[in-house]
């Protein structure tokens, strides 16, 4: 009998993050769905799917955070709480990072778009979700040298 | 002339997992299971829903040497696990009624039921790692 997939136990982690997303959810809460120790997670997850779980993470909050901008009228700091952030500060800044706008703004960028209406739900959260940005102050986007 | 949809074809680890799931958790039926020593015991296995005869899923062994060479193996086996190889999308009459169904029979669902501008849908995975939809299409206008 085949093994299973190299990175089934991973997928688990992900899937945990995509669903459960608006509780507090925690990098060990992620490991532990995966069967791995927090810090061996971290790197396989890393290795995997290109990016840390805290991002995944935190991209799928801003993601959810988007669609609820352009298809609610909820006010801004209610999303913030919805999605499971805690700081409507950090989320502003992490929202206009990666979105290159302030909720308000990417909302009123948005009418609500029955364009969407026929795309399932699991496509628009895969294709939705930001690519994450920081300021280069982790070196990851750094210039290549050689 | 006309063109159907006869076979789509999902990679997945382990055929027997693979047969087990889709018949005693999704429910499907077995459409075909052919061995062929001559082709090195290659099994065509194919499933599909009750009542809709001419549709089925391929239930495809992520073959090794000659077909593939091992990296590629590995690799394919990896993009199945990690849920990027393949979907497939279902409908339903009742997604709820689904859901309860097929959970009660252990199937592990990544999203419950919910409203969607579409229809009211849920997803599960399968035990190899592809994405499944289960949705019950609203009806919509112009159709």
């Amino acid at each position: 009998m085949a093994a299973l997939p190299p990175a089934r136990h991973l997928l688990r982690a992900k899937d945990l993050a995509d669903a459960r997303y608006a509780e507090p959810l925690a990098v060990a809460d992620l490991a532990a769905a995966a069967g791995l120790s927090r810090a061996h997670f971290s790197r396989a997850f890393r290795q995997a799917f290109g990016e840390s779980p805290h991002v995944y993470l935190l991209t799928r909050r801003l993601e959810r955070a988007a669609s609820l901008l352009r298809t609610t009228d909820r006010p801004i700091a209610r999303i913030c709480f919805d999605v499971g952030l805690n700081s409507l500060g950090s989320f502003t800044t992490s929202f206009t990072r990666m979105y290159g706008r302030s909720p308000a703004a990417y909302r009123a960028a948005y009418p609500p778009a029955a364009d969407y209406a026929l795309v399932p739900g699991c496509v628009l959260r895969a294709y939705g979700r930001p690519q994450h940005r920081t300021f280069r102050e982790d070196g990851a986007d750094g210039p290549v040298i050689g | 002339m006309t063109i159907k949809i006869a076979t789509a074809q999902l990679w997945v680890h382990d055929q027997e997992v693979a047969l087990d799931f889709w018949t005693n958790k999704v429910g499907f039926e077995v459409r075909a299971d052919v061995t062929l020593p001559e082709l090195g015991n290659f099994r065509w296995l194919t499933v599909g829903p009750v009542g809709q005869d001419d549709i089925s899923v391929c239930l495809m062994a992520v073959p090794g040497q000659p077909v593939m060479d091992d990296q590629t193996r590995e690799q394919v086996l990896d993009v199945v696990g990690k849920g990027f190889a393949n979907a497939v999308f279902l409908s339903t009459d009742d997604c709820d009624a689904a859901y309860a169904e097929l959970s009660g029979r252990g199937v592990d669902f990544v999203d419950k039921p919910e409203d969607r501008p579409y229809g009211r849908d849920c997803g599960f995975r399968d035990p190899s790692g592809n994405q499944i939809r289960l949705t019950q299409l609203f009806e919509l206008p112009n159709q």
